[in-house]
């Protein structure tokens, strides 16, 4: 589904990423782990086309789609949610949803879109008309992944969905991102939560210092003390 | 009585000039962080297609209609040109942009229209007075407080209801995020401009017909007065642009008429220090968010 090969992304004289290979099958979850500034959101925003790559390819669905655009990327139907949600605050939830859906989609349809949100989010369907800025951190969570679901993409990327949530709501967005497997959509996770992570996902890399430094089965990388020490700078770059 | 009347005439229609101009300003800032200091061009602009109209030989509603589609033009021909090609550059790489901008078409003004100020045809009907049940107004602070009134009534209306309306407050608020949930970048930035220049264009309209001339520097004051209700509003809010440019129009007509005659010369500069006591209490403007951290 997605290829990334030989990814790098520097800012300046930093080098975030240094050269990645990754790789996500139609239908899995694959987890992307690392401690603070490993280089995650740096590798979710330069598939994404936010952010220039140095180098490397990224295929999507077999297809070439390096150097596209964002908004040429979601057309491609691949989204992102991205680190801090970053829903718009000011606007209503539903006026969040709505400037997600595709510009040629018709009005009865972007209706019946926003009903399949508000049965998959029965929250949002109680907080339509109020201001997303005030929803709790769990809701904006669900309406950010709402928004981007609005594109009808096959391809997710989420950037660690679970920071800052209270642990019954990480528990509950963790369910949701299963349940979205379970809906044919592939997806991306980066997390700082290894275990829940691992938990969910089919497959895992763990990203260090800007460099791959394990890979595996999901079961494999969480019976491993790989990861751990990965997470406390024993192992890597 | 009636002179307190005749200056809540004068400050509304004052004031809907300047949130015209302050609303397109604001849009095309918090969309691409681009202060653009080219929009009393567009104003220019409009004033000289009124004169282009009435040589046509265009009844008045005609040539206005001409005059304002040139400014909409404009607007999203110069940001093609010129704001394009240095899209996500420095805010000082962009607003040495706009100064260019604005002044090869001041030069272009000079050199091929006139350098000297040129008279615009109005019809007389827009000169006259009223008699509202004994209060007297003029026809066009009225028609001006009228025009700019339903203008910003449908915009608010277009901002909230429509598709493309949602997109532009989405743009303003987080424009990479706009671009992620799939809306094109182009087409939104070219419809800020447009508006932007349509909205300065019929500010224009309302502005030469008080004045009845046009010259190459027309639109430099007032633009820098809707810069000024901008910054007081808050930079990137559009509900704060429209109320910092009514808050200045009423301060600077409250000052011209309650001044003594001895200290009217002084009035715009009493305007601007009423204006830095407000920033100094709210630094980040009226409605402005405090730094926004990601
Ligand atoms: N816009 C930027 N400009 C300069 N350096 C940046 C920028 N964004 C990220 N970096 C640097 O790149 C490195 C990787 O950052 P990145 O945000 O990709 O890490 P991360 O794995 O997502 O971390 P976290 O778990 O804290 O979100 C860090 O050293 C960071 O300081
Ligand atoms: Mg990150």
């Amino acid at each position: 589904m997605l290829e990334v090969t030989g990814l790098e992304v520097a800012y300046g004289a930093i080098r975030a990423v240094r050269g990645i290979d990754l790789r996500v099958g139609q239908g899995e979850i694959v987890a992307l782990l690392g401690p603070n500034g490993a280089g995650k959101s740096s590798t979710l925003m330069a598939i994404m086309g936010v952010v220039p790559p140095r180098a490397g390819r990224i295929r999507l669905e077999g297809r070439d789609v390096s150097g596209l655009a964002p908004e040429a990327l979601v057309r491609a139907g691949m989204a992102l949610v991205p680190e801090g949600r970053r829903i718009f605050a000011p606007l209503t939830v539903t006026e969040n949803l709505v400037v997600a859906a595709p510009p040629g989609r018709r009005r009865s349809e972007l209706a019946a879109d926003l009903e399949e949100m508000h049965a998959l989010f029965p929250v949002l369907a109680e907080r339509r008309t109020q201001q997303a800025g005030t929803l709790s951190g769990g809701e904006q969570q669900q309406l950010a992944i709402a928004r981007c679901l609005m594109g009808r993409p096959r391809m997710v990327l989420l950037d660690e969905p679970s920071l800052g949530l209270a642990p019954q709501i990480v528990d509950q967005i963790f369910d949701l991102i299963a349940g979205l497997r379970d809906r044919g959509l592939t997806i991306l996770l980066v997390e700082q939560n290894v275990d829940l992570s691992l938990e969910i996902a089919d497959r895992g890399y763990v990203l260090v210092g800007g460099e791959m430094v394990l890979d595996g089965p999901a079961a494999a990388l969480a019976a491993s003390e790989g990861v751990e020490r990965a997470f406390l700078g024993l192992s890597g770059a | 009585m009636d002179l307190l009347f005749q200056n809540l005439v004068n400050a509304l229609s004052l004031g809907g000039i300047y949130a015209l101009l302050a609303l397109g300003l604001a849009l095309v800032f918090s969309i691409m962080g681009l202060i653009n200091f080219a929009h009393g061009e567009l104003m220019t602009i409009t004033a000289y297609g009124l004169i282009l109209g009435a040589g046509l030989g265009l009844p008045f509603g005609a040539a206005v209609i001409l005059g304002v589609a040139l400014a909409g033009l404009a607007a999203m021909a110069m940001e093609r040109i010129a704001f394009r090609p240095v899209r996500g550059a420095s805010a000082a790489t962009l607003l040495l942009t706009s100064f260019a901008v604005s002044a090869v078409l001041q030069v272009l003004f000079q050199n091929l229209i006139a350098a000297r100020p040129l008279p615009v045809a109005v019809p007389r009907a827009l000169a006259g007075t009223l008699d509202l049940g004994g209060l007297r107004v003029g026809v066009l602070p009225l028609a001006t407080i009228l025009g700019t009134g339903i203008l910003l009534a449908a915009l608010a209306l277009v901002l909230r209801r429509t598709r493309v309306g949602i997109a532009m407050r989405a743009a303003a608020i987080d424009f990479q995020m706009t671009r992620l949930v799939g809306i094109r970048a182009d087409a939104v930035i070219a419809a800020a401009f447009g508006l932007s220049g349509l909205l300065a264009g019929i500010a224009a309209v309302f502005w030469v017909a008080q004045r009845g001339s046009v010259d190459p520097m027309m639109g430099f004051l007032p633009v820098l007065k809707a810069f000024i209700a901008v910054i007081v509003g808050g930079l990137g809010s559009l509900s704060g642009a429209v109320v910092g440019a009514f808050l200045l129009a009423f301060i600077e007509v409250g000052l011209r008429a309650l001044l003594p005659p001895e200290l009217l010369p002084y009035r715009e500069a009493l305007a601007l220090a009423l204006i830095i006591l407000v920033l100094l209490v709210r630094p980040q403007g009226l409605f402005g968010r405090r730094e926004t951290v990601r």
